[in-house]
């Protein structure tokens, strides 16, 4: 895995928010943080909400930007690229599905504008890639398009979304805490999509959350983040196993397991 | 029969409106007892949260109460009348903090001005400022929480600290019951586990005597809960004690659902464990699947399960309920 190129690389990246006109208070959103994520990797950030994971993610998709550092994708920074082009390479998925779309749209129309975002094919082909693509994240086309989100479940809709990610034929896919609001028995199936598609795709991933249960299972490496700066980083096992840092501790602590019981140090 | 605290009976809850009729809750058949705390899990739209509104006695308009019995404490809370319900029952012997309750403290107001605005509805006279913030604070106190909270407004207080405010509102009149609805999912897990450990205390302090804990996270609810009840399309599928329900679920949707559970389990380190998803749909509860309503998507359909609903089957010792087609019969 070594030799593998990064896709990702932060550097140094910093965010501060002031607040007040007179007596300003600097809050850091996210303070000298530094990754890198491989082609096909997939790290996962996680760490308490107020964390910074967010900020960390809204920088990496231009939507705020960095105080200070850099973020480079292939080696170039990000300001570097056209807008529209980085869009192509770099696409999110969220929390809520639903407010990721237009609701007024069907499903196909929702697809249909993503491709114009590559200049729309031949619309003879057009059919054949949607419908594709649809397959590649186990929906049937048949079912899902002509439809209004609305009509949709999370589940369903946050596959529509990655297959939306994946027609403008995305490198990265920042995925914030996509699987909260998805019921635990449709759960698994997007994260076993994520993890084929980092097989098959070699799709870059950076996946966002608090449910440790969900890091471990998908992610190679793992990035703890507390109060802006990411405090602990290493490879899935060696931080869920042998968590070094005092936070990470206290984390994986309060992580809620199925087959056993929290122990209580304060009672 | 006489000592459970919460006995729900074939209780059945619509929803009537222009968009037809939705089976909520159709035909539930549950009890609690003293002491006891009851975790229900479900997927989102199980019916979970309409059986809590059905149970708190005061549903929304859409939600019809269409039959059976709920008894809190020994009163059929749909057969008296509005003024017992609302002295006796109500905060007294049972308290419902519903999901996303934490949004319900008044922005504008303190904590403090809140708590006397909920004081004076309660008792009818308005309380002393001093005193509120006397009992309240001691009170606030064993959820974890200081007393300058009182002083504050919702805005200034983490997501943490204002689902504590409201529980601590909630049990001020030591409700025998408590009835929590996703109370830890809005929150992140540090948050959640001083939650829950608020919960307890308040539990060991005897200040409630039974929970009933309605979440979709199994692995948070097998922290505090005694005993499990699976809600599935409206109808409990399968209840027992909770170490019973996550080490050997009998119903295949339990099953199921405990196949489709990621946690962090340091201790076991089951590597290259796929977990798999339940194929399909929750039914739409306008239209439930006829027979046994997990049938579409259940791994061991029979013939029967098509047509008929599965009975309640009872296990020897009367602790562990299943309601499936499979275990009838001497089937076990």
């Amino acid at each position: 895995m070594e030799t593998l190129e990064s896709f990702l690389e932060c550097e140094n990246l910093t965010k501060i928010y002031t607040a007040g006109l007179i007596k300003r208070k600097t809050i850091y959103g996210a303070k000298d943080v530094s990754f890198k994520i491989k082609k096909g990797e997939i790290v996962g950030l996680v760490g308490e909400s107020g964390s910074g994971k967010t900020t960390v993610a809204r920088m990496i998709l231009r939507m705020i930007e960095p105080t200070s550092g850099s973020i480079l994708i292939n080696g170039e920074s990000i300001f570097s690229y056209n807008i529209k082009d980085y869009y192509r390479r770099v696409q999110a998925i969220f929390q809520d599905p639903y407010s990721a779309c237009n609701p007024f749209y069907r499903v196909d129309r929702i697809l249909d504008k993503a491709l114009k975002l590559i200049g729309s094919p031949p619309s003879d082909e057009k059919d054949g890639i949607i419908r594709s693509t649809l397959k590649a994240v186990m929906l049937n086309p048949d079912e899902v398009l002509g439809r209004f989100p609305h009509q949709l479940s999370g589940g369903q809709m946050q596959r529509i979304l990655i297959a939306r990610a994946l027609l403008v034929g995305s490198e990265l896919l920042v995925a914030d805490e996509p699987t909260s609001m998805i019921d635990a028995s449709t759960r698994a199936g997007i994260l076993n999509l994520l993890l084929d598609l980092k097989e098959e795709r070699r799709l870059s991933i950076l996946f966002i959350t608090h449910d440790i249960g969900q890091a471990q299972y998908l992610s190679d490496r793992i990035l703890v983040m507390n109060k802006g700066e990411i405090v602990e980083e290493g490879l899935r096992d060696e931080v869920f196993y042998r968590p070094k840092h005092p936070y990470t501790k206290m984390l994986l602590a309060s992580a809620p397991r199925l087959y056993e019981k929290w122990e209580w140090d304060q009672a | 029969m006489a000592d459970h605290l919460l006995e729900i009976e074939d209780l059945k809850g619509y929803y009537r409106g222009t968009f037809g009729v939705v089976y909520g809750v159709d035909g539930v058949t549950l009890t609690l007892d003293s002491g006891e705390v009851l975790g229900l899990a479900g997927e989102s739209g199980c019916g979970k949260s309409t059986l809590a509104e059905l149970v708190s006695a005061t549903p929304p308009r859409t939600l019809r109460y269409e039959g059976g019995k709920i008894i809190v404490d020994g009163f059929d809370i749909y057969h008296i009348s509005p003024e017992i319900l609302r002295k006796e029952v109500k905060c007294k012997r049972m308290a419902y903090v519903p999901q996303a309750s934490m949004e319900s403290l008044n922005p504008v107001k303190k904590i403090s001005r809140f708590l006397m605005d909920v004081m004076k509805e309660r008792t009818g006279e308005k309380p002393k400022e001093e005193e509120v913030i006397k009992m309240a604070g001691e009170h606030f106190k064993k959820l974890g929480l200081e007393p300058w909270v009182l002083d504050r407004y919702p805005f200034e207080l983490s997501g943490g600290m204002k689902q504590r405010v409201v529980i601590g509102i909630s049990t001020l009149w030591n409700p025998k019951l408590l009835i929590v609805d996703e109370p830890t999912s809005a929150l992140d897990v540090v948050s959640q586990k001083n939650m829950i450990r608020a919960l307890l205390d308040l539990k060991q302090a005897n200040i409630i005597e039974s929970i009933l804990f309605i979440s979709h996270d199994i692995s948070t609810l097998r922290q505090i809960c005694d005993r499990f009840a699976v809600m599935y399309a409206g109808k409990i599928v399968e209840t027992g004690a909770t170490d019973e329900i996550i080490n050997s679920p009998l119903h295949p949707y339990t099953q199921g659902l405990m196949t489709s559970i990621v946690s962090y389990e340091p201790k076991r380190r089951e590597r290259g464990r796929y977990i798999k998803s339940i194929p399909g749909e929750h039914p739409d509860l306008r239209n439930p699947p006829p027979g046994c309503r997990f049938h579409p998507r259940c791994p061991y359909t029979m013939d029967i399960c098509r047509s008929e609903a599965p009975p309640i089957i009872t296990s020897e010792r009367g602790a562990r309920e299943v309601s499936c087609w499979l275990y009838s019969r001497g089937g076990r």
